[in-house]
């Protein structure tokens, strides 16, 4: 009998290539294994509406285990995978398990950084990763009344918006100058920033934390790199997070901080390929290594892994899109801004509801939307087929943006 | 539970029972339904779970928010007047029986 396609992650890449390949025919067998004891499920709700409360750990489930078994895949979860012998086509689970494989998909998907000051350790200092790190947090957040949040990206601007709306004093500590400075413009930092402290936030821009310290092992404040000392029974790090790509190193396969792959998802050996935020990219316009961490590139990236695993070529070139959700705000992001040289603003901050759109040489490549789904959807649309209206027409309330 | 009833382009019925307080996305999710596709998770910010309501229950459903309806506008299906996004429609008692229609591409 022919071996299994393996598919090591089931988290949104992992599943959509499994999906993927039963959508383009493949019938053989499919090994879904997954580190975590659960279905694979979606992430983004973990630092929105499972941190509200809104939604329980099985309501974010993408696929249920009877209806991947139904789909002919077979699901194995809580058992992490040990290494890869690319000369015997082998996995090797913890347990000594092997398993044999015709193809091998990685979808390890990535860790979070961790802090490193003295304390860091303590009972009550956590990050956001994954469904049980956000019920930590979620039952955390019944009983802390002061939070304390290292990092001012998405996540922790997320999670400081759970904390407020679950009672408890909120401090966001962003060791650069203006928050989600790696996603977006000092116009929308500002916005966010005014957002977060009509909530009652107090955002210490240009500060770190120096020494996390507890009683009987559990956290009870922080120390600033001003001094200064703030209380805190939970304090939640959001400072980034790192592609799972040992596995993959060990076996040789090509990494730079994430598993290189192209743009059709393959990796160094043709039997392999990688998706999701295990993965990066040579970046074709800027040079370098881009990993994008987002659902849309787990799951064109997993669409491109299956067709390349069936032996098809399925290079990935969508418009990338992100969004984040604080308070009643919706961020949506299309395009990427890194080198952007102008911006034109369509709408007035001041109202609530505005986009941004950003140009390197008169040519659009990024637009961010507060609270502007239409211009959100309209920009995804321009930037796949590279159209660029003028500024004068998008700062143009009164005149319609189209696609040409 | 709720009932809902899934109905894809080809006529094929899926009769789901799915938990009150559930969307009616999250019901079609864990089921396997692939003509919904909620690659944004439940966020309103990717317009790949649209419906069509039937008409019988559209009014027992609140209207949809602003977010909602800009994302409405921009389905690739065509938007009609009983067009909704499943991941705004959360399950009551009220809606047991709710029949929707899915539309012929969600991306």
């Amino acid at each position: 009998m022919a071996a299994p396609i393996v598919i090591v992650g089931a988290g949104q890449a992992g599943l959509q290539i499994a999906e993927s390949l039963r959508g383009g025919k493949y019938e053989g067998e499919i090994l879904l294994i997954g580190d975590e004891p659960v279905p694979p499920y979606h992430r983004p709700p973990l630092s929105k509406d499972v941190l509200l409360g809104l939604a329980l750990g099985e309501q974010i489930e993408i696929r249920s285990r009877e209806t991947l078994a139904r789909k002919n895949i077979t699901l194995l979860t809580g058992v992490p995978v040990q290494a890869i012998n690319r000369e015997r086509r082998q996995i090797a689970m913890a347990d000594g398990t092997r398993y044999d494989y015709r193809g091998l998909a990685l979808a390890t998907g990535a860790r979070l950084r961790r802090l490193t000051v003295p304390g860091s350790e303590l009972q009550g200092v956590v990050g956001l990763r994954s469904l049980a790190d956000s019920h930590v947090i979620l039952a955390a957040l019944k009983t802390a009344r002061h939070v304390a949040v290292v990092g001012g990206g998405f996540i922790g601007l997320e999670v400081a918006a759970a904390a407020r709306k679950a009672g408890a004093q909120v401090t966001v500590f962003e060791a650069g100058d203006r928050l989600m400075a790696r996603a977006v413009a000092p116009v929308l930092s500002d916005f966010f920033l005014a957002l977060h402290e009509a909530q009652g936030v107090e955002v210490r821009l240009g500060r770190t934390v120096m020494e996390i310290v507890g009683k009987e092992g559990r956290v009870t404040g922080l120390y600033g790199d001003d001094g200064g000392f703030r209380r805190a029974d939970l304090v939640v790090v959001g400072i980034g997070i790192e592609a799972n790509d040992r596995l993959a190193a060990a076996a040789g396969l090509d990494c730079d901080r994430g598993i290189v792959v192209d743009a059709c998802s393959r990796t160094s050996d043709p039997l392999i390929v990688a998706a999701g935020d295990c993965t990066v990219l040579r970046d074709a316009v800027h040079g370098g290594m881009r990993r994008l961490e987002s659902v849309q590139n787990a799951v064109e990236q997993g669409k491109s892994a299956a067709a390349a695993l069936l032996g098809q070529e399925r290079p990935f070139s969508q418009t990338p899109w992100f969004w984040s959700t604080q308070y009643d705000v919706t961020l949506q992001m299309a395009g990427l801004s890194t080198g952007y040289d102008s911006l034109v603003l369509r709408g007035n901050p001041a109202t609530g509801a505005f986009s941004v759109f950003y140009y390197r040489q008169d040519r659009l490549i990024a637009v961010e939307s507060v609270n502007r789904p239409q211009d959100h959807m309209l920009a995804r649309k321009l930037l796949d087929a590279g159209q660029s209206p003028s500024p004068e027409v998008v700062a143009d309330e009164g005149s319609k943006l189209a696609l040409a | 539970m709720v009932k809902v009833i899934y109905v894809e382009q080809d006529g094929a019925r899926h009769d789901i029972d799915v938990p009150e307080g559930w969307t009616v996305m999250q019901g079609a999710q864990r089921n396997g339904l692939d003509g919904i596709e909620a690659e944004c998770g439940g966020s309103c910010c990717c317009a790949t779970c649209h419906v069509y309501v039937a008409e019988d229950m559209l009014g027992l459903i609140p209207p949809p928010g602003e977010m909602e309806d800009g994302m409405l506008d921009n389905v690739v299906a065509e938007r009609r007047p009983n067009s909704r996004l499943s991941c705004q429609i959360t399950l009551t008692a009220a809606l047991d029986g709710l029949v929707v229609h899915l539309p012929e591409a969600q991306s």
